[in-house]
């Protein structure tokens, strides 16, 4: 069938596709985290960790990272939200968030392995290729039926989320709290609600990426590094789609990896250097999103002419 | 514990030395902020290339130290400028997330720049200054000529801010950007000034960073996100906040690290930091 | 002194004035009523550039106000006290003063200026390094217009200058506009407050929903049927 090479790109993308709408599902809302590798790297440690120490099946693993992830996105969701910390501060508290995370990992570095990562220790012994019991599997399309269920269940969960809140009141909160309070809309249940959702979902990705890679690292599931990346995959498909970030994902994915092979044994690094700089000029040129920004030309390619609307303007006189 | 354990003692103090150079970076973040309302998430990443300079220009090239140095703040001042005008300008007119990811891209360039140009090996400045003993306790005379030159400069910035005409309009800029032209102002123009300075600061802040810590590509990620939330504390923009706020947080910092390993210090501080943003969420001298 | 030509300016969704032309001259005090939303504010914000005029054209001193840019414009002797006041609430009164002495021919002549603006407004130099912010409407006002004359202006743009002050303030304002008008200063006046004004200024232009309608001397506008009947409710 399809190659390992190939199936492992289709795990990837399905795997962050997944990861970067859990991330959208706040970002719609105008809450742009910084700060969600910290769930992710709480995702994926704990039931490393709870495994190799306690010898804790990650399904039973995967329960406490949740209650864990759930306990922190609501300890810095409720005072960000009760007190309307929005904008810079809420990235900039978020971007505190995930690098205190990946310090703690690295603080703890007798349990945690460090900088150096950790492995969790294998399940599948004399040549076993599953392990559903340590949701070990080395064969790696059971993975991909796995990454594509949780895809789907990540998109259903969007599609729920729109349909229970309403597009208008997303929109409400995100643009004019005063007024989505106005109407009714608990604005700061509401919010804390999506965070807890997107925090949950993202903390299983964690979890997930864990148990596939077998292996983790502060630097890939925690930090700056992997909350920007988040970010960038989901701005680049275009937040505001369902499947945006999914095309981010892939989006970001090919060209990396593309990057990776064309220049990556010739000279280190370059091949980043370039990933850099073509997000920056993507976000200077393309800022909607790939998705958005197709999805605009065909608006406008189909549109039929509008009466102006009234712009932000000046005073009355 | 008895209080006046000596060590602990040292500790405090190495604090205060610390706290000096952490307010001298959170001062150019703060400028940006206050003046263009962008975030440089790359801040420290432009440090890094100060420490870059700096090294080169010192070790490679031999050049005199303080000429190096020299020539690191203006080499950093001209990035915050071709920051400004090539990767911010463009956004300036967009939402606050774009400027925020824009910078954060430059992060990963300037990273992943850093690795392709200098490699990834941990470089030393070579400069070893001694120790200076108050007593029982020692502290290195790197960290104190960081603390006096942070000082130093931070006085510098604050009679410029409030003597000159430049510095009067670059606090006006912050609080009524769109009467500016009818003061003669241009904010274009000041928003390059702001830039140098900015840059400026930072460079001065990697001069003083290599004297105590060998550079690497990654070196940013040390002191890059305590700035933020320094400057989150004290209150976004506001140069007298991130101030205070610097002296604290590296209090937290010393005398945690002094008591467990070196990144629960941080983390007290980050909680410290939650427990703020409960009590003063738009931080100690910030505006809502 | 300046002169205004068919001018039409707006905003991106809509157009605010239409074939506007006006005309002040060397030493004269000009006013432009209307009532609320007709272009008054949009009028002085083409004059001082804030924001460009579509066609017509724009004079100071003969010299086409076309290519110039906003932050220029001072340099051309033109100083415009925005609506609401617009200081920087968290300088000094004297800061504030400084701000507007910033274009470089102003900062020679810096302390004479500031001693003349105390001298029209003794209570600002008591609240010299007091933060703006804090000051009452009225002092607000004298030190918005104090900034603007620091610059050394030859035009005097006014907008609105007794927009939300209490009637005795209005009375104390438009009499520095009267002090100030008599040193020899060309003012033109955007207002609200037709009688007021009319006292102070000898010509004025009625502007409504974004033309002029009616152009004269002060004493025709306050004999004028339309005006009383309209504006001053008589």
């Amino acid at each position: 069938m399809i190659g390992n090479y190939p199936l492992h790109l289709m795990i990837l993308v399905l795997l962050w596709g997944y990861i970067y709408t859990s991330w959208s599902l706040m970002g719609r809302l105008g809450l742009v985290s910084f700060g969600h590798g910290a769930f992710m790297g709480i995702g994926a440690y704990t039931v490393v960790m709870l495994w190799n120490h306690f010898g804790l099946s990650p399904w039973l693993g995967a329960p406490a990272a949740l209650a864990f992830a759930a306990l922190v996105a609501v300890v810095i969701g409720y005072p960000c939200f009760r007190f309307k910390i929005v904008g810079h501060y809420f990235a900039l508290v978020t971007l505190a968030l995930s690098e205190v995370a990946r310090l703690v990992i690295v603080a703890l570095r007798d349990q945690t392995g460090g900088s150096l990562g950790a492995t969790p220790n294998s399940a599948l012994h004399g040549g076993a290729s599953a392990a559903p019991g340590a949701l070990q599997f080395s064969d790696k399309q059971v993975w991909f039926w796995i990454v594509l269920a949780f895809w789907l269940a990540g998109l259903w969960v969007w599609r729920a989320v729109d349909r229970s809140m309403g597009r208008l009141a997303l929109q409400a909160i995100s643009e004019e709290e005063e007024a989505a309070a106005s109407i009714g809309i608990h604005v700061t249940r509401a919010k804390l609600r999506i965070t807890l959702i997107s925090a949950l979902m993202t903390c299983v990705g964690g979890v997930l990426y864990a148990q596939y890679q077998l292996y983790v690292n502060p630097d890939t599931v925690s930090g700056i590094g992997i909350s920007l990346q988040m970010v960038f995959g989901a701005i680049a498909g275009g937040m505001f789609v369902m499947l945006g970030p999914t095309v981010g994902a892939a989006f970001t994915l090919l060209l990396a990896e593309g990057l990776r092979l064309a220049f990556g044994n010739k000279y280190p690094a370059l091949d980043s250097t370039l990933y850099g700089a073509m997000l920056v000029l993507f976000i200077i040129y393309m800022p909607k999103g790939i998705l958005g920004a197709a999805l605009e030309a065909l608006r406008a390619r189909t549109a039929r002419p509008m009466a102006p609307r009234s712009s932000s303007g000046m005073p009355s006189a | 514990m008895d209080v006046f354990d000596i060590f602990l003692m040292e500790a405090i103090l190495n604090g205060l030395l610390l706290g000096g150079l952490l307010a001298l970076l959170s001062l150019g973040l703060n400028l940006i902020f206050g003046v263009i309302d962008v975030v440089w998430i790359c801040y420290a990443e432009l440090i890094m290339c100060g420490m870059y300079a700096v090294y080169y220009l010192h070790v490679q090239y031999h050049w005199p130290l303080l000429a190096a140095m020299a020539a690191a703040v203006v080499i950093v001042a001209v990035l915050g400028v071709i920051l400004h005008q090539f990767v911010i300008r463009p956004v300036l007119g967009a939402e606050p997330i774009n400027q925020l990811l824009v910078t954060g891209g430059v992060l990963f360039f300037l990273q992943a720049a850093a690795t392709l140009v200098f490699g990834i090996e941990f470089r030393n400045l070579g400069v070893t200054l001694p120790s200076i003993r108050l007593g029982e306790m020692s502290f290195s005379a790197a960290r104190l000529v960081a603390f006096c030159v942070a000082l130093a400069g931070m006085v510098g910035m604050y009679l410029f801010l409030s003597r000159s005409y430049l510095g009067t309009a670059i606090r006006a800029i912050s609080q009524d950007r769109a009467i500016m032209p009818l003061m003669g102002v241009s904010p274009a123009r000041i928003f390059v000034v702001a830039s140098a300075l900015g840059g400026a600061l930072a460079g001065l802040g990697a001069c003083l960073l290599v004297l105590q810590y060998d550079v690497h590509p990654a070196i940013g990620l040390s002191f890059g996100p305590i700035t933020f939330l320094i400057c989150v504390m004290g209150g976004l923009g506001s140069m007298a906040g991130g101030f205070i706020a610097a002296f604290v947080f590296a209090q937290f910092i010393s005398v945690g690290g002094f008591f467990f390993h070196l990144e629960w210090g941080y983390v007290f501080a980050f909680a410290f930091f939650i427990g703020m943003m409960f009590w003063r969420p738009q931080g100690i001298l910030g505006r809502r | 002194m300046l002169s205004l030509s068919k001018v039409c300016a707006g905003y991106s969704s809509f157009q605010a004035l239409f074939d506007v032309s006006v005309e002040v001259g060397a030493g004269e005090a000009v006013a432009v009523i209307g009532p609320n939303g007709a272009g008054k504010t949009t009028l002085l914000r083409v004059i001082s550039k804030l924001i460009e005029a579509t066609s017509g054209e724009i004079r100071m001193q003969g010299a086409s106000l076309a290519r110039v840019p906003a932050h220029e414009v001072v340099a051309r002797g033109i100083a415009h006290v925005p609506e609401n006041r617009r200081l920087f609430p968290r300088l000094t009164v004297e800061e504030n003063l400084r701000m507007g002495a910033f274009p470089r021919a102003a900062r020679k002549r810096y302390a004479e200026r500031l001693k003349f603006v105390y001298g029209l407004f003794p209570r600002l130099e008591e609240r010299r390094s007091q933060p703006a912010g804090t000051l009452s409407g009225g002092e607000q006002q004298m030190c918005a217009i104090g900034r603007a004359l620091m610059s050394g202006p030859k035009l005097l743009l006014l907008d609105e200058p007794s927009a939300g002050l209490a009637p005795v303030v209005v009375q104390a304002i438009f009499d520095l506009v009267r002090r100030i008008c008599a040193q020899g200063y060309t003012v033109l006046i955007v207002e609200q407050n037709i009688r007021q004004v009319l006292k102070v200024v000898g010509r004025a232009y009625l502007l409504e929903a974004g033309r002029i309608r009616l152009a004269g001397n002060s004493k025709e506008f306050l004999d004028s049927q339309e005006i009383r009947k309209t504006y001053l409710g008589l």
